[in-house]
């Protein structure tokens, strides 16, 4: 039905750059190879083709899900987009948009197709790296502004906004995201999420570094040495997260 | 003495006491001026060299005590030296922690510094501090002590997310044994007290919305096991009477660490039964999220939980008789009972049979486990394929392996022995079927 053509969809990495891709798909009844950005881009023999970002366009796709099919449907599209994890999440959401198109609003709870569980899988796979997050992130002052540094496989900044703007609301903070070079930052109600390249923190202050000994102090005092078990320890907090997290990197304090 | 060596006293004499959750409270936005939210989930913050969770700043207000229970390491005539927070010095830490992300708020309990009440209102003096001059939102746990004034533990309960009074062991005769300042009526009294004030405080909320709330996330309770002789049956048969009779929201066990030398006590180079402790905490959760009864579990012929199967397993092949159970039609409750499905994966079969008959691609695309469910399931009629049912294979498949890879490092001959044991266990279980 949808000719397979050996084409690469280049596109912006924005959100209604991905949508514009599907657009391009879907009207002129092609599956692309590959869709993509340019940094993204491996080198290969197939022709590219480069989808002007338009948000009219875009526009028309998120409302004809969101119509046509369901406001889950368009949450679903929405949140695969930060699905960084894994590779193909373009491709993933114009496989999914396209049957969603077909079924309808049942998509969302048809968990045993094929598509329908590769997105539930990256989703989930998102949000269990923000929960983690939401307490594996480490903070410190900086002259009464809270700094913290992460290196996520998914783009969880949209997911940590609502979460660390209500808990900590009467803070100054600032999340850096290393691996997408973004940043989050809130101060007095306002929050807003904007690229960042590079982040250098200040030399951290004796108070900090005072703080950080106590937490230390208790983190290893809390352990019951008769019940040892260092594969729980790594299974329930896997090492990637660990190179910020002062309590078990020796490094930091 | 200065803060670092009080938080390592303090710490080290909390850090028994399980229930280091911060669940159980509803999803908070709160507004207006101050700090802390709370999930409904909780959230671990980290995971100590144990692997147990640490979510909450877990201290003793204070571990002088006059109390002298046998297996307690802060008994009065026990020689360990002695710290207690000022109300302030804990409220900053709390803070200076909370802020940095280290925690998800506070568990505080405390000795029986001079006497109950003393005690306790050094813990709300704190609390105090948090609600009042922070305008602290996040988590409070708080311990309610024994013999402490009904109208303190009221005013405690009023502070606080979550309220526990620990029933420490599992029946009143250990409990006159081991702890004789303690006594089952001075520990059930105030636990029905709490389950009234937090049944009042919801009736009230109905009323009017901005009634106080109590204890909002409920009430728990820890008993230590393994340092009396009561079976798994008993302490089963405790539990399911306490989650009716006080609606607690959680009972946590605590295998037994020997800290003292006593003659009432397992001798100090007793290792601690973690296994056990592990059964009862599965079985825990059959009783809260899997509908099951005590008696289903464990029965007067069977008062302890088989080492090699975990206690689902265990029912499952005690009642062959109810499986296969068809994927496509069974009910939740039939699917509930299942090795291998849980209540996520039990509603996600609901959900998705409704539009497609499942098949098992189907279900191991919808993340099912099939190791053990494969043995208790058809779909559409039909077992999974290339599946040999023999004794020893279903054996095999159905022993839990944490009862023979224990936690410590193995050695050469303790490998030698784990086999020998595994072999065991799947000729016990074969013999079974």
């Amino acid at each position: 039905m949808y000719s397979n053509k050996d084409v690469i969809y280049i596109y912006d990495g924005s959100y209604d750059g991905m949508l514009c891709c599907v657009f391009n798909a879907v009207y002129n009844k092609v599956t692309p190879f590959q869709i993509c950005t340019y940094d993204n881009m491996q080198p290969s023999l197939v022709d590219t083709q480069y989808i002007e970002t338009d948000a009219k366009k875009a526009e028309r796709v998120a409302s004809s899900i969101e119509g046509k099919v369901s406001s889950r449907a368009i949450w679903t599209v929405d949140t695969l987009f930060l699905c960084d994890a894994i590779s193909n999440k373009e491709l993933l959401a114009l496989e999914f948009i396209r049957l969603a198109f077909k079924t309808g609003p049942t998509i969302c709870s048809m968990l045993g197709n094929e598509t329908v569980s590769k997105v539930s899988h990256a989703i989930k796979h998102l949000q269990r790296e923000a929960h983690n997050y939401t307490g594996f992130l480490r903070f410190s002052d900086f002259d009464n502004s809270l700094v913290a540094e992460m290196e996520p496989l998914n783009f969880v900044l949209p997911l940590l906004q609502p979460h660390f703007s209500s808990r900590f609301r009467n803070e100054t903070f600032l999340i850096y995201d290393k691996t997408h070079k973004f940043a989050l930052a809130y101060k007095s109600g306002n929050s807003s999420i904007f690229a960042l390249e590079s982040l250098v923190t200040p030399k951290v202050s004796a108070e900090e570094s005072e703080i950080r000994v106590l937490h230390k102090k208790f983190f290893d005092t809390i352990a019951i040495k008769e019940r040892t078990n260092y594969k729980c320890q790594v299974g329930h907090m896997p090492k990637r997260y660990w190179n910020t997290m002062l309590e078990v990197n020796n490094s930091i304090v | 003495m200065n803060l670092e060596e009080k938080l390592t006293i303090l710490t080290d004499s909390a850090k028994y006491d399980v229930a280091c959750t911060s669940s159980g409270a509803s999803n908070s936005n709160p507004k207006g001026a101050g700090i802390g939210s709370t999930e409904v989930s909780g959230i671990c913050h980290s995971f100590s060299a144990d692997g147990r969770c640490v979510s909450l700043l877990k201290v003793l207000m204070s571990n002088h005590c006059v109390y002298d229970c046998e297996y307690c390491v802060n008994r009065r005539s026990n020689d360990v030296l002695r710290a207690a927070f000022t109300p302030r010095e804990l409220a900053d830490l709390t803070i200076n922690f909370y802020r940095r992300n280290y925690i998800e708020g506070l568990f505080l309990s405390s000795g029986v510094e001079n006497n109950p009440d003393y005690a306790t209102e050094q813990m709300i003096k704190t609390i105090q501090i948090l609600r009042k001059e922070y305008n602290f939102t996040g988590y409070i746990h708080a311990k309610a002590i024994p013999g402490a004034d009904e109208v303190l533990i009221k005013q405690l309960g009023l502070l606080v997310q979550r309220i526990s009074v620990n029933i420490e062991l599992p029946s009143a005769d250990s409990l006159t044994a081991l702890a004789p300042n303690k006594s089952k009526e001075k520990i059930l009294k105030p636990m029905a007290n709490i389950r009234d004030s937090i049944l009042q405080t919801k009736s009230e909320l109905t009323l009017y919305k901005h009634a106080e709330k109590f204890a909002p996330a409920g009430q728990s309770t820890q008993m230590i096991v393994g340092a009396s002789p009561e079976s798994d049956f008993k302490i089963l048969k405790l539990t399911e009477g306490l989650y009716k009779k006080y609606s607690l929201k959680r009972v946590f066990f605590s295998a037994y660490i020997p800290v003292i030398e006593s003659t009432l006590l397992p001798s100090i180079d007793t290792k601690p039964p973690l296994l056990r402790e592990h059964r009862l905490y599965q079985a825990d959760w059959l009783l809260r999220f899997y509908n099951f009864k005590a008696d289903e579990i464990l029965d007067k012929d069977n008062q302890d939980f088989n080492p090699f199967l975990d206690p689902k397993c265990n029912w499952a092949l005690n009642n062959m008789h109810l499986f296969p159970v068809e994927i496509n039609i069974a009910t939740e409750n039939e699917l509930l009972r299942v090795p291998g499905i849980g209540p996520y994966g039990a509603k996600k079969i609901i959900t998705a049979r409704r539009h497609d008959k499942l098949d098992y691609p189907a279900l191991k695309r919808m993340g099912i486990v099939l190791k053990r469910a494969q043995y208790f399931v058809t779909c559409a009629g039909k077992i999974m394929d290339g599946l040999r049912v023999s004794r020893e294979g279903t054996a095999q498949a159905l022993i839990d392996g944490h009862s023979l890879a224990s936690t410590e490092q193995l050695s050469f001959f303790d490998m030698t022995s784990a086999a020998l044991a595994r072999k065991e266990a799947v000729n016990c279980i074969a013999t079974r079927m």
